[in-house]
C-alpha cells in the first residue's frame, strides 16, 4: 500500500478528530507504545463476517498467537473461527514461493469449507518482500468463481485504528455494492420497513442480540453490519440502506463517509451502551429515515423499555449508586459507557482521554462535571495512583489492564472484546450492573488485602491498595 | 443464621444419609492393626464393606456377629463373645471396634457386659482393646457416628493422667469424618513444616490409600493411627481439632488429659488456613515457613482471579453437617451464593452456616429446591450424578460415597493448596456453563439462506452450504 494512500485514511474527514490533535492516529512511539497493529485491528474490523474463511498470509506468528480469540458471536456459520494462514517457511519467504503458496492455501479453503469469500490479510513479512496480494485474488476469484478479497493492512502500517479502517476502505473497495439484497417479506404488523446498516458493532459476547429484535419491532431490517453476525453477501448489499450508524467507535466513519458520498446515505454515530444511548440511537434511525409514524413507534418502544429497564435495574442501582468508577477505555467507547454507568447512579470519577480532542474533553466535562481528573497517561502505575487519590471502587478497562488492577487487589469490569458478557441495550445494561456488583461486592477483595495474622505483629498497616 | 427446615416427605427419595455404623466402622478404619466389627446381621457388613471398597478402592476388613433368626429373638450378646474371641485368636489384632447396628440396638444389645462376659471367659486376649459403640442407624449419620467412635476410642484408650506437654514436638489432631486421606496428609505436612509431630486421629490417610505391600493379604487394616500413639495423646502439647462434629470427642480428650486443644470449623479459605497457620506457629514457637506463605500468596492470587466466575454463582450443596458447613463458608467467602443447603441430619454446627436456610432432607429435595433456585453447579457425592444430569448442572464430587471415579478419596480440600485447587474447579466447571446470549433471529431472515443456518455449525471438511 502506497504511503499516500495510508495518510489519505489517517486525514478521515468526516473524523471530529481530524481537524484537532490526531492523537488517535498519530504515528507509535518506539518504546512507549501499547496496543494492536493494522493488522490486528483489520481482523477485528472484518473477522465476525461469518461465512468468510479469513486466511492471514504471513508466516505464523501473526495468526498463530491471534486465532480464535475474540468475543464475536455467529448465530449461524462458525467459518470464522477456523483459524487459515499460509504459515510461510523460511524458503517460501526467500526463494519467493509466497504467492504460490498462497493461491493453493486459497484453493484448499474453497474446496474444503466452500465459504461465501476468502479475505486474505497481509502481514508484516508478506507486505515487506513485495507479495502481489491482489493480483493473487484476482486469479483466485477468476479460477474458482468464488470472491478472494485482499486486506492490506500489514502490522506496521501503524495502529490498530488504521486497521480498522484499512478493513473498512477494502470493503467499501471491493464488497458494498456488488450484490442486490432481496425485497423484504412484509412485515407481520404490517408497518414498513426500512432498510438500515450497522458499521462497528462486533457482536461482542453476542450483546447485539439485546437490541436486534427492537429493530425487528420497529420495521428496521438491517441489511449489513459491519461486521457482527454478518454474512458476506449481506455486506455486499449494504449500499441499499437507507440508514448508517456508526456504532461507538471513529475507526470505520471512513466507509460511512464514503457511502454517503456515493450512495447518498446518511449517518450517525450513536452507541447502543446504556439506557439513554440506546434510545438516543433508536430515535435517530427514525429521524433520519424521516417517516412521522415511525418516529411515533419508536417514542412509544422507547417508552416500553425504558420502563421496563428502568424497573429490572432498580435493585441493581441500589446497590451501585454513589460507587465511584474509573474509567479507561482509551476510545471513544467512554461515551457510551459513561451514560450507562450514569444510568446506574455511580459516578466516574476519572476518565482516560488519550485519544481525545479537546472538543471531547469539553464534553467529557459537560457530561461528568469540573472535577473528573483527565488521564492521559494509561500506564498501570498511573491508573492505580488515580484509582487510589479519588477513591474510586472499580476500574473498568480493556482486558489488558485486567491484571494491573487484580495484582492490586481492585475490582475489576472488562468491556474489551475478549469479554464474555454483552452489555448493549436495554437488556445488557442488567448483565452489566450484575458483572460491576459481583466484583465490587466480591468478598475477596477484603481477604486479599488483609496481612497474614502472623504479619501483624511486625508489620502494621501494610494493607496493600485499597 | 440459618433457617433449619425438616423435610416432611414420608419417602426419602435418593438419599443423602449413610448410617451411622458406617461412621463408626470408617472411623476404626483409621486405626492400625484394626478390625470394624458390626454387631448385626451379616448384610449390615457386607454392603459397608462394598460401600467402603467402592470408594477407597482398597481391601477393607470388616467383620460381622452374624445375627441369625434365634440370636436376634434369643439374644446375641453370646454372638459378640463368639466373635470377640474368634478375631482376636485368627488375626489378633490390635484394636477391635464393635459398633452397633438397627438390628442389635433395636434388640436391646447390652454392649459393655458383653465385653466384660468376654474380657471374663478369654483373659488371653487382654491384649486386644475392644472399643464398643452404640451406632443405630435410626439416629444420625455418617459423621455423628463418626463422632460417636472417636469418644469412645478416647474414653478407652486414652488414660487419665496429667503429662500435658511432656512431649512438647507432639500434637494431636482430631481429624473428622469430612476429611479425606488427601486432606490428612496434607495437614501432617502443614503441621510438620513448623516442626512438630503430629498423632491424627484417626488417621484413614495412612489407612486407607497407598498400600501395595509385601503381605499380599491382611485380615486387618495396615497403617493408620497406632494403639501406643493414642495412648500417648495425653503428653502431647497441644489438640487440634477440626469439624465441629468432634466438640464432644474434644471435650472427653481435654477433660482426660488437660491437653490444651484449638477448634476449627474447617480448614478451607483463607481465614481458616490463617487460624491454623497461626495456632501452629503459637505452639511451635517458630516462624511461620517460607513454602507456607508461598501457598497463601497463591490462593489470595487464585482468589483475585477466579472471583469474575464464582461472584454470585449459584450452588447447590448436600452433604453431612461438617462438610457441608465448610463448603458453604468457603462459597460464600467468594462471593458465591449457596441456594440450596441440604444436610442429612440436624446438627448445632449448621448455625456456623449464614445462609437463608437449611434442609434436613435427601438429594430428591436438594433436586427440588437447586430447580426452584436456579443453581449453576451441584456439590454432593457420586449419587449426585442423576440428579446433577436432570438438573442439566455440573457436579463436583465431595463426601460418602464416590464411586464413579478414581481418587475422589485422594483429593485434597484443605489447606491453602487444597482451596485453591477447589476455586480452579469451581470456577472451570462454572465457565464451561457459561452460555451466551441467544442468538436472535430477525422475522426479515425467513426467506433468506439465513433461515436455513444452524448456530454454531461445524464448517466441517467439504461442507456445502
Amino acid at each position: 500500500m502506497k504511503a499516500s494512500e495510508i495518510q489519505a485514511l489517517l486525514d478521515e474527514p468526516a473524523c471530529s478528530h481530524n481537524s484537532k490533535e490526531k492523537s488517535g492516529c498519530a504515528r507509535p512511539q518506539p518504546g512507549a507504545t501499547a496496543g494492536g497493529c493494522a493488522f490486528d485491528g483489520a481482523q477485528i474490523a472484518l473477522l465476525p463476517i461469518a461465512d468468510v474463511a479469513h486466511i492471514v498470509h504471513g508466516p505464523i506468528a501473526c495468526a498463530g498467537s491471534s486465532w480464535d480469540n475474540r468475543g464475536t458471536r455467529s448465530s449461524g456459520p462458525a467459518l470464522y473461527r477456523i483459524g487459515m494462514t499460509t504459515d510461510l517457511s523460511e524458503t517460501d519467504v526467500v526463494m519467493g514461493r509466497a504467492e504460490k503458496r498462497l493461491f493453493h492455501a486459497i484453493k484448499q479453503a474453497i474446496e474444503e469449507y466452500r465459504p461465501a469469500a476468502v479475505f486474505v490479510y497481509a502481514t508484516c513479512v508478506t507486505a515487506l518482500v513485495g507479495d502481489d496480494m491482489e493480483a493473487v485474488c484476482k486469479a483466485a476469484t477468476e479460477r474458482w468463481g468464488t470472491p478472494v478479497i485482499p486486506i492490506d493492512a500489514a502490522g506496521f502500517y501503524g495502529t490498530k485504528n488504521l486497521g480498522n479502517r484499512l478493513a473498512g476502505e477494502a470493503m467499501f473497495q471491493y464488497v458494498i455494492g456488488t450484490a442486490e439484497p432481496r425485497p423484504a417479506l412484509p412485515h407481520p404488523d404490517g408497518i414498513p420497513t426500512y432498510d438500515v446498516n450497522l458499521i462497528g458493532e462486533y457482536n461482542i459476547a453476542g450483546e447485539f442480540w439485546h437490541v436486534a429484535p427492537l429493530f425487528d419491532k420497529l420495521g428496521l431490517r438491517i441489511l449489513g453490519t459491519l461486521s457482527g453476525d454478518s454474512r458476506f453477501h449481506e455486506v455486499q448489499t449494504m449500499h441499499r440502506g437507507r440508514v448508517n450508524m456508526v456504532v461507538c467507535a471513529k475507526a470505520l466513519l471512513n466507509v460511512a463517509r464514503k457511502m454517503q458520498e456515493n450512495f447518498g446515505i446518511p449517518f450517525f454515530e450513536g452507541s447502543f451502551y446504556g439506557v439513554q444511548d440506546t434510545s438516543n440511537a433508536l430515535r435517530d434511525f427514525a429521524r433520519l429515515i424521516g417517516d412521522p409514524d415511525l418516529m411515533a413507534r419508536t417514542e412509544a418502544l422507547i417508552g416500553v423499555e425504558e420502563a421496563r429497564a428502568h424497573a429490572a435495574l432498580e435493585p441493581w442501582r441500589k446497590r451501585l449508586e454513589g460507587k465511584r468508577v474509573l474509567l479507561y477505555t482509551g476510545g471513544v467507547k467512554s461515551w457510551s459507557i459513561v451514560s450507562a454507568l450514569q444510568d446506574l447512579g455511580m459516578t466516574v470519577v476519572a476518565t482516560g482521554t488519550k485519544k481525545s480532542t479537546e472538543e471531547d474533553k469539553a464534553r467529557i466535562r459537560e457530561l461528568m462535571g469540573e472535577n473528573t481528573k483527565m488521564i492521559d497517561d494509561g500506564s498501570p502505575k498511573a491508573l492505580l495512583s488515580t484509582y487510589k487519590e479519588y477513591r474510586a471502587d472499580i476500574l473498568i478497562a480493556g482486558g489488558r489492564n485486567l491484571y494491573t488492577a487484580l495484582k492490586a487487589r481492585i475490582p475489576f469490569l472488562d468491556i474489551n472484546q475478549e469479554r464474555e458478557f454483552g452489555y448493549a441495550g436495554y437488556t445488557g445494561m442488567e448483565e452489566l450492573a450484575r458483572q460491576l456488583a459481583l466484583s465490587i461486592e466480591s468478598p475477596v477483595w477484603n481477604a486479599v488485602r488483609k496481612p497474614a495474622p502472623w504479619a501483624r505483629q511486625n508489620a502494621a498497616g501494610t494493607v496493600l491498595a485499597a | 443464621m440459618a433457617e433449619i427446615i425438616k423435610s416432611t416427605k414420608a419417602l426419602a427419595v435418593n438419599p443423602l444419609k449413610v448410617s451411622q455404623t458406617i461412621g463408626a466402622a470408617l472411623a476404626f478404619l483409621g486405626l492400625n492393626r484394626s478390625l470394624p466389627l458390626m454387631h448385626g446381621s451379616q448384610g449390615c457388613t457386607a454392603f459397608g464393606k462394598v460401600f467402603f471398597v467402592r470408594h477407597f478402592r482398597e481391601p477393607i476388613p470388616l467383620q460381622t456377629t452374624a445375627m441369625d433368626q434365634v440370636s436376634s429373638i434369643m439374644g446375641a450378646d453370646e454372638n459378640i463373645v463368639a466373635a470377640l474371641a474368634t478375631l482376636s485368636g485368627k488375626s489378633r489384632p490390635d484394636v477391635i471396634g464393635l459398633v452397633t447396628t438397627g438390628l442389635s440396638e433395636t434388640q436391646g444389645t447390652d454392649l459393655h457386659r458383653s465385653v466384660k462376659a468376654f474380657r471374663a471367659a478369654h483373659p488371653e486376649f487382654d491384649h486386644v482393646a475392644v472399643v464398643p459403640v452404640n451406632t443405630p442407624d435410626y439416629l444420625g449419620c455418617l459423621e455423628t457416628g463418626y463422632a460417636l467412635a472417636l469418644e469412645a476410642i478416647i474414653e478407652t484408650l486414652v488414660p487419665e493422667r496429667r503429662n500435658v506437654g511432656r512431649r512438647p514436638r507432639q500434637v494431636n489432631v482430631l481429624a473428622s469424618s469430612m476429611l479425606t486421606p488427601g486432606d490428612i496428609e496434607d495437614i501432617k505436612a502443614w503441621i510438620e513444616a513448623f516442626g512438630l509431630r503430629p498423632i491424627v486421629l484417626p488417621d484413614i490417610a495412612d489407612a486407607l490409600d497407598g498400600h501395595l505391600v509385601e503381605a499380599e493379604f491382611s485380615a486387618l487394616t495396615i497403617g493408620g493411627t497406632p494403639k501406643g500413639e493414642i495412648g500417648d495423646m495425653g503428653e502431647s502439647a497441644a489438640t487440634l481439632v477440626i469439624g465441629k462434629s468432634l466438640d464432644k470427642a474434644a471435650d472427653k480428650l481435654a477433660a482426660r488429659t488437660g491437653v490444651p486443644d484449638y477448634r476449627f470449623t474447617g480448614l478451607m479459605g483463607l481465614d481458616e488456613c490463617d487460624a491454623f497457620t497461626q495456632a501452629l506457629a503459637g505452639i511451635s514457637g517458630k516462624p511461620v515457613p517460607g513454602q507456607i506463605e508461598r501457598q497463601r500468596a497463591q490462593l489470595q492470587d487464585a482468589m483475585v482471579d477466579s472471583h469474575f466466575m464464582l461472584g454470585f454463582a449459584r450452588l447447590a450443596i448436600a452433604a453431612d453437617p461438617d462438610l457441608l458447613v465448610m463448603l458453604g463458608n468457603f462459597a460464600l467467602g467468594m462471593g458465591a451464593e449457596v441456594v440450596a443447603a441440604v444436610s442429612p441430619v440436624r446438627a448445632e454446627s449448621l448455625a456456623e452456616l449464614d445462609i437463608g436456610s437449611i434442609t434436613i432432607g435427601d438429594l430428591a429435595d436438594l433436586e427440588s429446591q437447586a430447580r426452584l433456585r436456579q443453581a449453576q453447579l451441584v456439590i454432593t457425592n457420586s449419587h449426585g450424578v442423576e440428579t446433577a444430569r436432570r438438573l442439566g448442572l455440573p457436579l463436583l464430587r465431595a463426601g460418602f460415597p464416590q464411586y464413579d471415579q478414581v481418587g475422589g478419596y485422594a483429593r485434597t480440600w484443605v489447606g491453602y493448596r487444597g482451596t485453591r485447587q477447589a476455586l480452579f474447579d469451581l470456577a472451570n466447571l462454572l465457565q464451561a456453563q457459561h452460555h451466551d446470549t441467544e442468538a436472535y433471529r430477525s422475522l426479515y431472515w425467513q426467506d433468506s439462506p439465513r433461515a436455513l443456518e444452524t448456530a454454531g455449525a461445524a464448517p466441517a471438511t467439504g461442507l456445502v452450504h
